[in-house]
């Protein structure tokens, strides 16, 4: 028994799941704080203004040329602020639920740390595929169920609280995150009705989603699912302009009003933590995952095709993310009923017919 | 009065969307993103002043070096927020400019007062004060804030005169003396 465990505590299998857990949480935070830059600087160029460019530290601004130009794109700015909500005081409020409190930022974040888990990001040279966890072909499914979890932050967050504006912006939240997952479901159900083989294993899987795109991409074929998909993982991911539960204009600061210091910046990280899901499983669902143009065949071969598919995925990846940074400076926020009319009379219909029609013309083909 | 009733016509198909106005909406952004920044970066980079420009209030000297004010105190009294605290004093008989009335003994204008209203200038009939390029008045003291005389003459210089007018009062007398008025 105890050499079971001796061993067990000691199997480089341990060291390689801790470095693997590591590896995620670093990537999603380094990702997630460098979008926050992206959409600081990306609002003030839309402003007309320049954004964080003075940040600096003595040892990167004594490089020369380099240590300038840091500086000047706010590279160093992300570092500044992840610092600020760690040294500031983490106050609790008197009047809040303690336990559930202090719960919701962490089911805020988990969610997204475990779905990042199981996201392909490209092909090494033997077919293997580039994951955090290698082995799982619970794909999309997995994903979904676990994504939607998101929404127990949200109202745990709103109720615990325990005053007004929290629990108005969650009470939203909590309605438009259950309105849009219905759509979100039947147009990815779409795709994967046309490119999933029945007598396939693991049929869900993302990985054989984006092995069939290796010609056309999804989005070719299913235009509507996919700006259907699209406009749910914007209603999904509470940004603009479907950010019901924060809508500070009218709530303050929405479900995490109360919210401080570090716990804050957990909800911020999660926010755009969800971006990056939610872009991930766009491209890898309709843009064709780590494959550089439609119709092109591989470029170069082994090592060289791998780390170009993955210069892909993250081309994509970054595009998405200042997509989603750009709608949100252009457009106004909907109205709380305008939001749930669309969820329920527009995009469910459009989804649910897009189904049928799809349905209705493999059924025909045979 | 006729009455003309906008017609609030049915939105379009294509509005009722959104798409095409939330595609015209992110052109107008992406263009606004490809246009320089206007932010002036303030310590290290200044506005321009225009020329008229209503900064601190400041005393000047005429093209000879002559201090132009009087001491009127014509100032002090327009000043609204009574800013301004002038000490009359009486110009030496040995001095250049015995021929001018009187000059300030002391002249403060206390800057965590002044409004910047320009009312002094506007009423000075010496042409003395005038409100300058300065914009940027800062202190650690409340002492500090209040521009004395020697203060007022640093900070407003000299500007063009084309009058000289108590040259020209003292040129007509020496004039008329001569006449034997």
């Amino acid at each position: 028994m105890e050499k079971i465990l001796t061993d067990l505590v000691l199997s480089p299998l341990w060291y390689f799941a801790v470095a693997r857990g590591l590896l995620v949480i670093v990537i999603l935070m380094s990702i997630s704080a460098y979008t926050v830059l992206l959409e600081r600087k990306a609002s003030a160029w839309i402003q007309g203004r320049i954004g964080p460019n003075r940040t600096n530290h003595p040892l990167i601004s004594w490089i020369p040329f380099v240590g300038t130009f840091l500086a000047k794109g706010g590279f160093i700015q992300p570092a500044a602020d992840g610092l600020k909500f760690l040294f500031k005081e983490d106050a609790l409020p008197g009047h809040v639920r303690k336990v559930y409190y202090v719960l919701a930022p962490i089911i805020a974040l988990a969610p997204a740390i475990v779905t990042m888990v199981m996201l392909p990001f490209g092909q090494l040279p033997g077919g293997q595929i580039i994951t955090l966890c290698p082995g799982a072909d619970v794909g999309v499914l997995f994903m979904f169920a676990i994504s939607s979890l998101g929404v127990y932050s949200i109202a745990l967050a709103g109720w615990s609280a325990n005053s007004k504006f929290p629990f108005l912006g969650a009470v939203r939240g909590a309605a438009q995150l259950i309105s849009y997952e219905l759509a979100m479901g039947l147009s990815v159900l779409t795709v994967f009705l046309a490119t999933a083989s029945p007598n396939e294993n693991n049929a869900l899987s993302l990985v054989s989603m984006v092995n069939a795109q290796t010609g056309a991409w999804n989005i070719l074929f299913h235009p509507v699912a996919a700006l259907v998909f699209l406009i749910c993982i914007f209603a999904e991911t509470n940004r603009h302009p479907f950010d019901m539960p924060e809508s500070e204009t009218d709530l303050v600061g929405g479900f995490h009003t109360e919210y401080g210091a570090f716990k804050f910046g957990i909800f911020f990280v999660a926010e755009y933590s969800h971006m990056i899901i939610g872009s991930s499983l766009f491209i890898l669902m309709f843009l064709g995952g780590w494959h550089i143009l439609p119709w092109m065949p591989t470029i170069g071969s082994g090592i060289i095709a791998t780390l170009l598919g993955l210069g892909a995925f993250f081309f994509k990846l970054c595009f998405f993310l200042f997509f989603f940074v750009w709608v949100r400076w252009t457009i106004p926020r909907f109205r709380y009923d305008q939001v749930m009319r669309i969820g329920w009379r527009v995009l469910l219909p459009i989804a649910v017919l897009n189904l049928l029609a799809y349905f209705i013309w493999y059924a025909l083909r045979g | 009065m006729a009455i003309k009733i906008v017609v609030r016509r049915p939105l379009t198909f294509a509005e009722r969307t959104y798409l095409p106005q939330i595609i015209a909406g992110l052109k107008v952004t992406w263009d606004n993103m490809m246009r320089p920044p206007v932010t002036l970066q303030y310590p290290d980079e200044r506005p321009t002043i225009p020329k008229n420009y209503r900064g601190v209030p400041t005393l000047i000297a005429d093209t000879n070096g002559r201090e132009k004010c009087v001491s009127c105190q014509l100032c002090e009294f327009v000043c609204p927020p009574k800013a301004i605290r002038i000490t009359p004093g009486e110009i030496s008989e040995t001095s250049d400019n015995a021929h001018v009335e009187k000059a300030p003994k002391e002249f403060e204008i206390n800057m965590l007062r002044c409004i910047y209203c320009g009312l002094c200038q506007e009423v000075c009939p010496e042409e003395a004060i005038f409100l300058q390029s300065q914009y940027s008045l800062t202190g650690l003291t409340r002492e500090s804030m209040v521009n004395n005389k020697a203060k007022l003459y640093e900070l407003g210089g000299t500007l063009p005169d084309n009058h000289h007018k108590w040259d020209k009062k003292k040129e007509e007398a020496e004039r008329q003396s001569h006449e034997g008025h």
